[in-house]
């Protein structure tokens, strides 16, 4: 009855260390570009061509890591008419009156919508970080599409830093045991049944 | 004389540039008058021989061009086209074409590596590859399509405008080498007065009514000017831009769009810790121990 439930699997966990750790690289270095009063996190990380070197590739990997995702949640991240109920309540999530929320399945509204933003900015980070790593290849009378890609992709990156922000803030500070699970996997029944009562009632048939 | 070029911009940099305004220097220029250029390239082997690159495979395209554009170890390149006029007569216009060393440059304002990209108060941009990370923002940054990588180094390279020479009261090479005198070296007002007296007879004496001087505006005038035969249409002259600037998208990326999204992460991270003081963890489930 108390025993712990499993939330997410090795494989799961694997997939989300991939993208955490790839994401947080090809963060600090994006950074470090991004601003001349943040260059020396460049400078830490094994100096500037280096962190310019291996930026592009830890960002294929964080794509990949995204698209693996994609297949692995896909179907649990559809959003359903009982995340759209919990959605219309947010203010009790916000300000912790969990007690006035509708129940909600495997993840609530708004780790779903971070999972598609996350997404569509992988998407769009992969598609405009390409035409930065090979400007040359554009040819001139395409310009536009550089000029398009630097602004895309910085903006892409800006909409990540706001969900990382928030996504890192709740799964440590707010609700407490998510961090746990995410690395060891388990929950108590106790935290199922109040943070996500329908994945609760599923995975313990009721 | 051995003077030291004083910087007066330099790329990436936090805080303000050191020695800024300790000294004047003139403005330099070089004038390129395309009317009385005959396509020699003898500036193009010049500027290899002094910098010391090797000659690279060339390119036949059924021009007179040795290749189609620039390279990272071919920094001048005469520009051939035959433009046909309106009388029936073929024009043969040859540009020599290289780095413009612009008084705004987009390169630098591109480029986010401290350092590795310096214009010096002489007028002259020039890049300084150990400190380049390779990012080639300034192939994006550039109106003139100047910047070219070297993949084997992933440094960026480009017309120095022989600051090596420069520093030490000499002309650049190409300039040198030129045997027609359709190259000119000095400071930028004098080479500015030489033009314009040019293009003036060009237009009183040789029937050329569009004859013009070739100094652009959109990036603060440049250290490279040309004469040409018909300042209506650059174009024609190897795709020299005929209102070139720093590209809008990366003027908005540098300044407001840096400045939106600094406040954003800041305010992003005040938000949270505002919402943890205010509300603090989420009550730990009911029902018993939840870890």
């Amino acid at each position: 009855m108390n025993d712990p439930i499993l939330r997410y699997t090795l494989v799961e966990r694997v997939m989300h260390w991939i993208a955490a750790l790839t994401y947080t690289y090809v963060l600090l270095t994006g950074l470090a570009f991004y601003s001349p009063h943040l260059y020396w996190i460049a400078t830490i990380l094994g100096g500037a061509p280096t962190s310019r070197f291996w930026h592009p590739w830890l960002g294929v990997v964080f794509a990949l890591a995204i698209a693996w995702m994609l297949r692995a949640w896909l179907a649990d991240m559809r959003i359903t008419p009982d995340d759209r109920r919990w959605g219309q309540a947010i203010q009790h999530y916000v300000r912790n009156e969990d007690e006035n929320l509708p129940p909600i399945g495997r993840f609530n509204l708004g780790q779903k919508q971070f999972f598609w933003i996350m997404f569509y900015a992988a998407a769009v980070l992969l598609i405009t970080g390409a035409v930065l790593w090979f400007p040359e290849r554009i040819p001139w009378s395409l310009r536009a599409l550089r000029y398009a890609a630097i602004l895309l992709h910085v903006a892409a990156a800006l909409i990540t830093i706001g969900l990382f922000i928030i996504h890192v803030y709740m799964g440590t500070a707010v609700v407490r045991g998510g961090f746990t699970s995410i690395i060891r996997g388990e929950v108590s029944p106790a935290w199922a049944r109040t943070h996500h009562r329908l994945w609760y009632d599923r995975v313990t048939g009721r | 004389m051995s003077a030291t070029l004083r910087v007066q911009k330099i790329s990436g940099h936090s805080g303000p540039v050191p020695g800024e305004g300790a000294q004047r220097q003139q403005q330099v220029a070089k004038l390129i008058d395309t009317t009385t250029c005959i396509g020699c390239k003898a500036c193009e082997v010049a500027c290899l021989e002094w910098n010391d690159l090797p000659f690279r495979e060339t390119f036949f395209d059924n021009t007179y061009q040795t290749m189609p554009e620039t390279a990272w170890n071919y920094w001048n390149l005469i520009k051939f086209n035959e433009l046909p006029r309106e009388d029936g007569a073929m024009q043969w216009l040859m540009r020599k074409d290289q780095c413009m060393h612009c008084a705004d440059p987009g390169c630098l304002a591109a480029c986010p590596a401290d350092n590795a990209i310096v214009q010096y108060q002489n007028g002259i941009v020039d890049f300084q590859q150990e400190y380049c990370i390779g990012c080639q923002y300034c192939v994006t940054g550039c109106p003139f399509n100047i910047p070219r990588f070297n993949p084997a180094t992933k440094k960026m390279f480009k017309c120095t405008l022989c600051t090596d020479r420069v520093s030490q009261g000499l002309e650049p090479a190409c300039i040198k080498a030129c045997p027609t005198g359709c190259l000119h070296f000095g400071t930028k007002d004098d080479m500015k007065d030489l033009a314009q007296a040019r293009a003036q007879q060009l237009r009183d004496h040789s029937g050329y009514a569009n004859a013009g001087v070739y100094d652009p505006p959109g990036v603060g005038g440049t250290s490279v000017i040309y004469v040409l035969h018909d300042i209506t249409n650059p174009e024609a002259y190897g795709g020299l831009p005929s209102n070139p600037t720093v590209p809008w998208a990366v003027r908005l990326w540098k300044q407001p769009l840096k400045w939106l999204g600094n406040l954003a992460m800041i305010g992003g991270l005040i938000g949270v810790t505002m919402h943890y003081l205010r509300f603090g963890p989420k009550h730990p489930p009911a029902g018993g121990p939840h870890e």
